[in-house]
């Protein structure tokens, strides 16, 4: 019984991030010592992790559904500009800087969604097109209103100790509790309600998920306004946090959570993948990013070994995937 | 004789100013199979497009239960009881058996906010609802759909429609890309919900496989009602002859291009 139910656990989409996260911290364990594994280098590279996790789910989700979305590089700017130039240059109510972010990461969710849904372009294409558009949005108009690239942003209170600050005082941001709330809360959408079975199966044959009554178009429209939102949620958390917002940077945010996502099991071509995966892939990519600094090495190595992790993942990835493909119960094994 | 569940009459199509369909008038009763013969481009895809669905005849009527129908969308198709499995089975290789057999309708447990998927009910109804159909090789809910042979994804197909109360089946060559084991076990399925009164349209190329379950055959050349017969009216050699070419196919064809350019387009009245 020992045996099947580990071949069972082995045959799941995380398996591979799982090993992947292992093999991780087994290496740096060896060459950095074990000091990013206490409290200020766990903080380190959870901070990383949190920041990223809280985007890389919901891109994940698009990606299980068939989409991808690269336009998140520009919302996380474009998150932390809003809510500094409303609170911080006007000197508006935080709050209401905090609504206008939400209100405009519904608006461009909704149009990526609605121009995926609406023209069958490529969402790839869809999202590179709105990453530049807001990308210029937000440089023009911050420069425009502002005469400056960076707007300082001061925030007390509630909505500081809400979204940008650091728990218990420690050096752990606020963002590490949003992150792994919004993973459970995924994980409950995704693998235990009844509507995570639908991006699956629309991932998976849109035509046939069509069919069988499922509103594709819908889903994946609402996908979309959750990447975008989050995206800037991410990006006015950093601004409260840091008390400032800059137009640049955010940039890295595509690639990273692309690399998360499928270093954390999740099929490129979508159908494929889970949530605690992509919760794996996550951090596994900020123990390289950050567990770096706590080894001898060059910090500029840690690019090769990304690649060379992401190349490992996919392969281990599809080698458990074909293993839960051809798998079938021994003959004989049943009465 | 029963009235017929599903009919066509008079159905045309035409895209732009191409003639697809002529005149088209088929029916199929419950308990029956209607074997669609035809070579490739005669047709069928397109009339089975028409009937799930997914095109509108340019003219003439589908009826249903006798009285005229109209199906603006697939999902209008399915809800009057017309179910449409597909070559490949229409499924998702990478959900589990329980998953893909409830997409859409997936069974729940709990209160509320909290209702969560009930895995174990779908895996057992999943399951015996493919082991009833005859394929007792299925047992566990949580294998992949990707790790099924072709044939047991249409059997997983066929029960599925079964299970959610389809009335009129239509089969798109279910066998064409299967081994002749596996075209076996599609063939006994399509027996079986034969059995249980279902009405199967069942769109085939291979002659040995519409003899074995055929009630009712139809022949398509270009698009018209070429042969239309009843089982044991035709030799398997007439009928191989009439599908697959030979001389009397082109003959036929021949004939049918002659009358339809005396006639305005028409075909001549099935044989």
């Amino acid at each position: 019984m020992g045996q099947s139910s580990a071949g069972r656990l082995l045959r799941r989409p995380e398996a591979g991030a799982f090993l992947g996260l292992v093999a991780v911290l087994v290496f740096f364990a060896v060459f950095g010592g074990v000091a990013f594994l206490k409290p200020a280098g766990m903080a380190s590279w959870l901070n990383v992790a949190a920041n990223l996790g809280v985007i890389s789910i919901p891109v994940g989700l698009l990606m299980i559904a068939g989409e991808l979305d690269i336009s998140v590089g520009a919302m996380v700017p474009f998150g932390a500009m809003t809510v500094a130039v409303i609170s911080g240059h006007y000197g508006l109510p935080i709050w209401l800087g905090i609504a206008a972010v939400l209100l405009f990461g519904v608006i461009v969710g909704l149009i990526n969604g609605l121009m995926v849904v609406r023209t069958a372009v490529p969402s790839l294409i869809v999202t590179l097109g709105s990453l530049f558009a807001v990308q210029g949005i937000v440089l023009g108009l911050t420069v425009l209103i502002t005469k400056s690239t960076s707007v300082a942003l001061v925030t007390e209170g509630a909505a500081k100790a809400i979204f940008g600050d650091f728990l218990f005082g420690g050096q752990l941001q606020v963002m590490v509790a949003w992150w792994i709330a919004a993973t459970v809360l995924y994980v409950f959408f995704v693998h235990f309600s009844p509507f995570g079975n639908w991006i699956f199966a629309m991932g998976g044959d849109r035509a046939s998920a069509r069919n069988a009554g499922i509103p594709t178009d819908r889903l994946t429209v609402v996908l979309f306004v959750l990447s975008a939102i989050s995206a800037a949620f991410v990006g006015m958390c950093q601004a409260i946090l840091f008390n400032s917002a800059q137009v640049a940077g955010g940039q890295s945010f595509i690639f990273n959570s692309i690399i998360s996502v499928v270093v954390g099991g999740v099929l490129l071509t979508g159908g494929f993948g889970s949530v605690i995966g992509i919760f794996f892939g996550t951090i596994t990519f900020a123990i390289v990013t950050q567990g770096i600094y706590y080894t001898d090495f060059d910090r500029n190595w840690s690019s090769l070994i990304i690649g060379v992790l992401l190349l490992g993942a996919v392969l281990m990835n599809n080698t458990f995937r074909k293993m839960a493909l051809n798998y079938s119960p021994k003959k004989g094994a049943r009465p | 004789m029963t009235a017929p569940i599903l009919a066509l009459r008079g159905v045309n199509k035409s895209f732009g100013p191409i003639d697809v369909l002529h005149d088209i008038t088929l029916e199929v009763r419950t308990g029956e199979v209607l074997c669609l013969l035809g070579d490739n481009g005669a047709g069928k895809s397109t009339l089975i497009k028409i009937l799930s669905g997914v095109y509108q005849p340019t003219s003439g009527t589908i009826e249903m239960d006798g009285r005229p129908v109209s199906f603006p969308t697939p999902r209008a198709a399915q809800e009057a009881g017309i179910s449409t499995v597909h070559q490949f089975g229409g499924t998702f290789p990478l959900m589990s058996i329980g998953r893909s057999f409830f997409v859409g309708v997936e069974p729940t447990k709990g209160w509320g906010p909290f209702k969560v998927y009930d895995r174990k009910k779908a895996n057992e109804i999943a399951v015996r609802a493919v082991q009833e159909m005859g394929i007792t090789r299925i047992d566990d809910g949580d294998r992949l759909v990707g790790g099924l042979s072709g044939g047991e994804r249409q059997s997983l197909a066929i029960a599925r429609a079964v299970h959610f109360g389809a009335r009129v089946l239509i089969l798109d060559e279910p066998t064409a890309a299967l081994g002749v084991k596996q075209a076996t076990h599609v063939l006994r399925i399509v027996n079986e919900a034969k059995r249980r009164g279902l009405a199967v349209i069942f769109i085939t190329h291979q002659v040995m496989h519409a003899m074995a379950v055929g009630d009712h055959f139809a022949v398509l050349i270009r698009g018209a009602v070429a042969a239309d017969f009843r089982k044991g009216e035709k030799t398997r050699e007439e009928i191989t002859d009439l599908m697959a070419g030979g001389a009397s196919m082109a003959s036929l064809e021949a004939e049918i291009e002659g009358y339809m350019s005396s006639h305005g387009g028409h075909p001549p009245p099935p044989a």
